[in-house]
């Protein structure tokens, strides 16, 4: 069984006026079928409101689906005695690195999920020791997070949900508010996890560049999963992707642009190596 | 900047007080306010400035920084001794118009001042020598009988210590939506009182929606650590009384006895 398996998932967002009566009826997600397997890098691409935000929701059970199935981990995530197993095994990190951060000191708040599901105080120390280690932020152990960068605070709030020790990674948008340089700092942090220590990722967001390291994307429109596959076999259907209002990364533009303009180049080269490479065998 | 702003008033050191458990100098400072209102002859009052003086002289913080805490209750300490000085019946010392004077209340203002100056001096050594995290932890642990009777003692103890987390960044983002609000012609400097608290408005709406806002992706992120309340929760730094809690608290009482001591027989 996979890791994650979702089948057929509904989920309304239902707005009532007043006395109750259903004024509008929001389809967030609209029959999502989703499996990911143990030590995987998926990620799950959408333009905004495409209800990839409200899926990740589902894999931590911070919303349960109106209709169909999921099983995280071999868990009915429908039962509600399995809740904090998967909310332990599957860890979040959200979009606002202000809004995450618990604690005013950073081994404090690294601290704050082990401390919830009970891990004795010796065990505490070593796993935020751990934890701060594997996303390179143990020099700032004691210091306050309100005088880290938005990079910085994104790591810590990765070391604190590494610290219950989840077998898999959700995060949401975690690049959103940052600038190019803590962009870089936290995929890094989230590529060594997933490499090194075999940490099942999932990766949503909207930046393209960010998602050529994935393993497996799916792009999501209006509720529903419309493509997926390797970045490879996405990006070569550049067309298809600006359809659903999403830009390919720059590179496999160019590569694209200039495949029509009458250059044998092949389809969805994703970086800048590939390219060069491509063109020399040109000539 | 204001990020660097310090929530209470920590003078970080490395004394005795400041190592204590804050349990103990929770209890003991509750200790020092009673019998603030129990001594009342000249060795009585001997006996709490001996104590309130070694605690400062043990704490090592500097004397300036506990004073500037009086600035705050400068007028009320005047009201209360020009109330206690004019208004306390008994032997006329002096007398003029139709205010006295009297012996008696010569003696309760001097008295009440010096309990005044003493309460805020005394509190001050406890805001001084224990941070801010540490002051909620102690508190959510000292309280706990209070579960007992339904009070929501660890709630409690959580919000204070997100308060003391977000403080900083509700004021940045103050700063920040006064700097947008001032781009475009807002005004929050001129007019009288009441004008300046109407140019407060357009301020504090969005401020008040963005802090629901973050609320909601707090409580949202504290779910999804598996954060369900008190029970069953460890901690990383456990609160743990040491031999120095002990004498401590020796010192406390005995002290407390002599004051009350003191009151009964002289």
């Amino acid at each position: 069984m996979n890791f994650i398996e979702a089948r057929k998932l509904v989920h309304e967002f239902i707005r009532r006026d007043e006395e109750d009566n259903v004024e509008s009826i929001l389809v967030a997600l609209d029959g999502v079928d989703l499996d990911v397997r143990q030590g995987e890098f998926v990620a799950i691409l959408g333009h905004n409101g495409s209800g990839k935000s409200t899926l990740a929701k589902h894999l931590n059970v911070l919303l349960t689906p109106e209709s169909g199935t999921l099983w995280v981990d071999g868990k009915d995530a429908q039962d509600a005695d399995n809740l904090w197993d998967i909310r332990q095994n599957t860890g979040m990190v959200f979009q606002n690195p202000d809004n995450q951060i618990i604690a005013s000191v950073v081994e404090e708040d690294v601290a704050f999920g082990p401390e919830n599901i009970g891990v004795p105080t010796q065990e505490i120390w070593k796993r935020v020791e751990k934890s701060l280690k594997s996303v390179g932020m143990i020099q700032y152990r004691e210091h306050s997070p309100n005088r880290l960068s938005g990079g910085q605070k994104q790591r810590v709030a990765i070391a604190g949900v590494m610290a219950m020790e989840p077998k898999c990674i959700v995060l949401d948008e975690p690049t959103a508010m940052l600038d190019p340089n803590g962009r870089k700092e936290v995929l890094d942090a989230v590529e060594q996890l997933n490499r090194e220590k075999g940490v099942t990722v999932i990766l949503i967001t909207h930046y393209m560049e960010e998602v050529t390291r994935a393993d497996r994307i799916y792009v999501m429109d209006n509720g529903k999963v419309v493509m997926q596959g390797t970045p490879r076999a996405i990006f070569s259907q550049v067309e298809t992707l600006k359809s659903y209002r999403l830009d390919v990364p720059q590179i496999t533009l160019l590569a694209y642009e200039l495949k029509k303009a009458g250059l044998p180049v092949p389809d969805g080269i994703l970086n800048r190596q590939e390219l060069v490479e491509a063109l020399c065998q040109l000539y | 900047m204001l990020r660097d702003i310090t929530i209470g008033q920590y003078y970080p050191a490395d004394s005795v007080i400041h190592k204590l458990d804050p349990r103990t100098k929770l209890m003991a400072t509750l200790i020092y306010i009673l019998s603030l209102f129990v001594f009342r002859n000249v060795a009585g009052f001997a006996v709490v400035t001996l104590a309130l003086a070694s605690i400062i002289l043990l704490s090592k913080v500097p004397f300036g920084f506990m004073v500037k805490g009086l600035k705050a209750i400068v007028i009320i300490l005047i009201i209360t001794a020009l109330f206690n000085l004019f208004l306390t019946p008994g032997n006329a010392l002096v007398s003029f118009w139709k205010l006295k004077i009297t012996k008696e209340g010569l003696k309760n203002a001097a008295f009440m001042s010096v309990r005044l100056i003493y309460l805020i001096l005394g509190s001050s050594v406890l805001t001084l020598t224990t941070t801010p995290n540490q002051l909620t932890d102690g508190m959510e642990k000292a309280l706990k009988p209070f579960n007992k009777i339904h009070v929501p003692v660890h709630e409690i103890a959580m919000m204070m210590s997100i308060a003391l987390r977000f403080i900083p960044i509700l004021i940045e983002e103050t700063d920040k939506i006064m700097k947008a609000q001032l781009a475009r012609g807002a005004d929050f400097e001129s007019g009288n009182l009441v004008k300046k608290a109407k140019a407060m408005v357009p301020l504090l709406v969005p401020l008040f929606i963005s802090a629901f806002r973050r609320a909601n992706d707090l409580a949202l992120a504290m779910e999804a650590r598996c954060y369900h309340g008190g029970e069953g929760r460890t901690k990383m730094k456990p609160l743990k009384y040491r031999g120095v809690d002990g004498i401590a608290y020796l010192v406390i009482f005995a002290y407390f006895a002599a004051v009350v001591s003191l009151r009964i027989w002289m």
